[in-house]
């Protein structure tokens, strides 16, 4: 999916860029409002994550401007603020949805997924492989013509395995993408979720295959 | 909060008392000024009619013969009547030796001082009216002064003062009787200006800092103008303290951001397990401190808003399904479902921010405790009573802990690994208080735990 991301800081910039790359997402960052409207004029982007607090200006102000131009890509505010009433007067100007700094990137992406998901049609990022069709935005599984809709872990796991076919990924990695950090799981965990994708890939040219001290893989005819 | 003023007098007492009192004077004043206008304008009569008696006796005085003739005519006595039988007395005088009539009704001494020839005396047991009028008659060789004076009793007068008096102290009552009506009337029109400037500004929000725009008296227009300014000044700091907060809160949490990103995308590519878990609880600790931070301000500011409840109103199952709409993201994420039932819709009167706070804090909690794979239902019911229970199919609390768990900071012993800060049930059951409702704890007997808003 492409972003653009307009945030003042630098670092947390970077740092938002880099974990987003990680998933595969392209991002552009603007740092102003003035580079944002340029941005969002110019690009199609697949929605908009937004600071609050900018240096010419506040980013209701931009909200307000995309709102006005009729503009529908959706916008996912991040701020810093926890005041309840802060985070309402952004909805009503017309952010789709909100996270709180610090926020997990896990939590972002649930955010972001449920926000297209609410946008429905808009440019969706349909993976096939195999003679398997991965929506990851509706959370559906076609397998031999047939629709399957994934639990939400099961749809984050095979999205990340999905992302990249052939590769190795570690249990230790899978479970920090599954569970949130405070959970206290042991890397066991993640076999019941890949039993289940395993199962709804059954009699595809799809499948899952364990690589013992290693990991699990994605691969397909 | 807020002390009480001590009160020095009143000043709807001190002008009713003022302008009551000053009437009173008036009205006495009043009644002795008719009175006594009214006793001038009687006696007055009186004394023409004694005049023209004198007069006409002293007319029909002459000299025949060197001897004086008094020839009292029948119309100076018969003008003297009244309706109360006044009695009449006349003395007639040649130089000093009285001709006739009684004698003692005066001696024509030198007549008079100032007052004219009337003079009051007291004559034969009562107050008298008398006058006293004196020709001198010319005949051959003859000169003598011829006196006359003629009184008449006071009775006639008497009653018509009294009678006066009555009307003028009714007058005077009456007087008093309107001036005091007219006196509360000024008072309350007064006092009513202070006291709806005082009701706008009891009624105003919490929020509501702006200065008075309604037409106001001018000589409350400085009480007014000050009030304004103090509220200017107010607004300013308050607007000061909030960007303070916002500015504070985005410099600490945007750093927190950065690091909490960078060690997400850290540990995605680092492999060694030491390192991992070292990041891992890296990220832990700031989501601690932040979800603290959160909830000291949102604690905070329930604190303030409870203070100053606004209420509106509301439909909770409005409330509540937005809240539902905005949480399922991080719900899926555990795979748990918010089930939202009950009624359709439950109209409330109360701070909906206040209240959306406080469900989400319950749903958050039943979020954090709830197993994979569950759901939590939310029921919003309006009989017997408003309510709002949130249940989830977790272990439940603590059976032993169950009352302790709202007081502040205060944990379960479940919670061990989950982050939180205690604070949570405490703003739920702020919340309710506020709005004149309870938070009840309990677990279900198939398992899992139940906050229940009643109102």
């Amino acid at each position: 999916m492409k972003f653009l991301l307009v945030e003042d800081n630098q670092d947390l910039a970077n740092a938002i860029s880099s974990r987003m790359q990680l998933d595969g997402h392209v991002i552009d960052h603007a740092a102003k409002i003035q580079d944002a409207i340029a941005f969002s004029e110019t690009g199609e982007y697949d929605l908009i994550l937004l600071d609050i607090m900018l240096p010419d200006g506040d980013g209701r102000s931009f909200l307000k401007r995309h709102r006005d131009g009729k503009m529908d890509t959706p916008v996912i505010v991040l701020t810093a603020r926890s005041q309840v009433s802060d985070r309402i007067g952004m909805l009503d100007l017309g952010a789709d949805d909100y996270v709180t700094k610090p926020f997990d990137h896990a939590e972002l992406q649930a955010r972001c997924r449920a926000v297209l998901r609410r946008k429905a049609g808009k440019s969706q990022t349909v993976m096939k492989v195999g003679d398997v069709v991965f929506d990851p935005v509706a959370g559906q599984l076609t397998v031999n013509g047939e629709v399957v809709v994934l639990r939400n872990r099961e749809l984050r796991l095979l999205e990340l395995l999905i992302s990249a076919p052939g590769q190795i990924f570690p249990k230790g990695k899978l479970v920090d993408r599954l569970f949130s950090y405070d959970d206290d799981v042991s890397e066991n965990a993640v076999e019941v979720y890949i039993g289940r994708i395993r199962k709804h890939l059954e009699g595809s040219s799809v499948r899952i295959t364990t690589h013992r001290g290693l990991g699990y893989r994605l691969e397909h005819d | 909060m807020t002390e009480a003023v001590q009160a020095s007098g009143s000043l709807r007492n001190r002008l009713a008392i003022t302008l009551i009192g000053g009437a009173a004077i008036l009205a006495v004043l009043l009644f002795f000024l008719v009175r006594s206008y009214a006793a001038q304008i009687a006696q007055q009569g009186q004394d023409r009619i004694l005049g023209a008696s004198a007069t006409s006796i002293l007319d029909a005085a002459s000299i025949r013969d060197g001897v004086i003739e008094v020839d009292i005519p029948y119309a100076a006595f018969s003008m003297l009547g009244t309706a109360s039988d006044d009695r009449v007395f006349y003395a007639i005088y040649q130089d000093d030796r009285l001709l006739s009539g009684y004698p003692g009704l005066s001696l024509p001494d030198a007549d008079l001082d100032g007052n004219g020839p009337f003079r009051t005396v007291e004559f034969e047991g009562a107050d008298v009216r008398r006058v006293t009028a004196s020709r001198t008659l010319i005949g051959a060789d003859v000169r003598t002064v011829v006196s006359v004076s003629v009184a008449q009793t006071k009775d006639a007068l008497a009653g018509t003062l009294n009678r006066i008096s009555r009307n003028a102290a009714l007058f005077g009552v009456g007087f008093f009787a309107l001036a005091a009506l007219l006196s509360f009337w000024a008072t309350s029109t007064t006092i009513g200006q202070l006291m709806r400037l005082t009701n706008s500004v009891t009624r105003r929000g919490p929020q509501d800092l702006s200065p008075f725009a309604k037409p106001v008296p001018s000589e409350m227009v400085p009480l007014v103008s000050s009030l304004n300014n103090l509220m200017g000044r107010l607004d300013q700091s308050l607007s000061q303290s909030e960007d303070f907060i916002a500015e504070a809160a985005h410099r600490v949490r945007t750093p927190l951001a950065t690091v909490r990103s960078h060690a997400e995308a850290t540990l995605q590519r680092v492999g060694k397990e030491e390192n991992r878990q070292a990041l891992r609880s890296m990220v832990r600790a700031i989501d601690e401190s932040s979800r603290a931070a959160g909830q000291l301000l949102d604690h905070a500011m329930i604190t303030f808003r409870a203070d100053h409840l606004e209420r509106q109103d509301i439909d909770l199952v409005e409330l509540v399904r937005d809240l539902v709409v905005r949480l399922t993201p991080v719900a899926e994420m555990k795979d748990i479902a918010l089930i939202l039932s009950g009624d359709k819709t439950a109209p409330f009167s109360g701070d909906p921010i206040l209240l959306q706070n406080a469900f989400r804090n319950a749903i958050d909690n039943a979020l954090k405790y709830a197993p994979s794979e569950s759901s939590i239902e939310i029921s919003v019911s309006t009989s017997p009573e408003t309510s709002v229970k949130i249940c989830d199919q977790g272990a439940g609390f603590p059976p032993d802990e169950i009352d302790n768990l709202a007081t502040r900071f205060a944990r379960g012993p479940n919670s061990d690994g989950i982050i939180g800060s205690g604070l949570g049930l405490t703003i739920v059951r702020d919340v309710a208080a506020a709005h004149g409702g309870t938070m009840t704890l309990r677990n279900t007997p198939g398992g899992g735990a139940c906050v229940i808003l009643s109102f």
